[in-house]
């Protein structure tokens, strides 16, 4: 009987151990807490072009994460990529006239979406979408505009 | 009868080619080759039938769950030191590795990712699987051959006590609950081996350490992936470590060669069902 209480414990502590470990994984290091957005609402726009914009990417709004990108589509009427995105539902004063535009996170870090706020009094609701976008910055068309600056910049300096 | 000119000579033709026929085997490899087919075939239909019963004469323990928690104890619990000791060695070894590589991309700051996501996606699973499969398996078969050679199960039988559900059951059932937990303990003392090195002796960022691991790891995607990867592993490496002390001829040396068994073919088995598994859950994406 002596005998098998201890079995019995060291079992327990086996288990319970066990989960512990899955605990740690999913808070410590999945932090399954903070990637799930409560209570969300769902806000779409329309961007020229997403780079490597990727579903999971954060929305953020003055640097802070207020959700995360969930659907990427192309959309063949306008020919332009329609982006899904679900906000926190505790950040439901966004203005009409805020403005999302794909940006990078350091020089060839991830992309991430940010908005920037409006003037107006009335917000943005459930599937709304927004207006004013700014699409990625592809880096191959940015070294075309520098290339195009750089010669017009050299033939003018011939003709003066 | 005396035969004349061709026909005597082809009849001593066709002695000899007969006698070298004869002396060569003549069909024997090809037989051979079907003595084998045969032979796993219809092993490969006794585990299976031996698995069917298995799981069915689990409903035996549900009032006798005290059997199930013995094994875990020899299953589980003697298996956990080598585990952790294992874990810790193997996400310090993936730091310094990681560590090195990134550096010249300038990275060096996702080292907890690159450790975390290896860790909880392919190592922890399978070398938790490998080892599970040397230190548990291999005790498993000896044990249950060994219980066979020495006719302590026809013994059971004949006291109207099915070996299957009394011995057999609890062990397999064990196995596949002690896989995923040791697994999951491999993983996380892993990633603190990660951080003991990346933290403690390269100095990097312990906060940043942890930030990226947690932005770039999914609870769903990569946690659970694994441990329902441990799961099958788990059940492959009980279900072949059962069924070959089960199955073993019931000789000193066929409990040995049984023991062998059991370790390559589940180590075959483990690595062969993991490039499966990852390409099913990496081909949704």
């Amino acid at each position: 009987m002596q005998q098998k209480r201890i079995f019995e414990l060291w079992v327990g502590i086996f288990v319970a151990s066990g989960l512990a470990a899955l605990a740690v994984l999913a808070f410590k290091v999945g932090d399954i807490g903070s990637t799930e957005v409560s209570q969300p609402y769902v806000l779409k726009a329309r961007f020229a072009n997403v780079g490597g914009l990727k579903v999971k990417a954060p929305v953020t709004m003055a640097g802070v994460r207020i959700g995360r990108v969930s659907g990427i589509q192309f959309d063949s009427e306008r020919y332009q990529a329609l982006v899904t995105f679900s906000v926190d539902g505790r950040y439901k004063n966004i203005p009409e006239d805020a403005s999302a535009s794909i940006l990078t996170s350091g020089l060839l870090g991830e992309q991430y979406i940010g908005i920037e706020p409006g003037g107006s009094e009335a917000y943005l609701k459930d599937g709304d979408v927004i207006q004013l976008t700014q699409s990625a910055l592809v880096l191959e068309n940015l070294i075309g505009q520098v290339m195009v600056k750089l010669t017009e910049g050299s033939s003018n300096g011939k003709d003066k | 009868m005396q035969k004349s000119g061709l026909s005597a000579f082809l009849a001593r033709r066709g002695q000899a080619l007969s006698r070298i026929w004869q002396q060569y085997g003549g069909l024997d490899l090809f037989r051979n080759i079907g003595e084998r087919t045969l032979n796993t075939v219809s092993r490969l239909g006794r585990a299976t039938l031996f698995l069917y019963e298995t799981v069915v004469g689990m409903t035996y323990l549900v009032p006798r769950f005290s059997l199930v928690v013995q094994q875990v104890f020899n299953v589980g619990v003697l298996t956990l030191l080598i585990i952790l000791v294992s874990g810790l060695f193997v996400g310090m070894v993936l730091a310094l590795q990681g560590y090195n590589t990134l550096v010249t991309f300038g990275a060096e700051e996702s080292l907890g990712l690159v450790v975390a996501l290896t860790l909880l996606r392919e190592l922890g699973p399978v070398v938790t699987a490998l080892l599970f499969a040397g230190r548990a398996g291999s005790a498993l078969t000896a044990e249950i051959g060994l219980m066979k050679a020495t006719e302590q199960l026809a013994g059971m039988e004949m006291m109207a006590v099915n070996p299957i559900k009394r011995v057999i059951a609890p062990r397999f059932l064990a196995g596949v609950i002690a896989m995923p937990l040791l697994a999951t303990m491999f993983s996380a003392v892993g990633v603190f081996g990660g951080h003991l090195i990346g933290v403690g002796l390269v100095g990097l960022d312990s906060g940043s350490y942890w930030s990226q691991m947690q932005s770039g790891v999914d609870f769903y995607d990569d946690i659970l992936n694994g441990l329902m990867k441990s799961v099958v592993f788990g059940f492959t490496v009980s279900w072949i470590a059962v069924f070959e002390g089960y199955d073993a001829v019931p000789t000193s040396e066929g409990v040995s060669r049984a023991t062998n068994h059991t370790v390559v073919y589940s180590s075959l088995a483990v690595l062969a069902l993991d490039f499966i598994l990852t390409s099913l859950t990496l081909g949704e994406v």
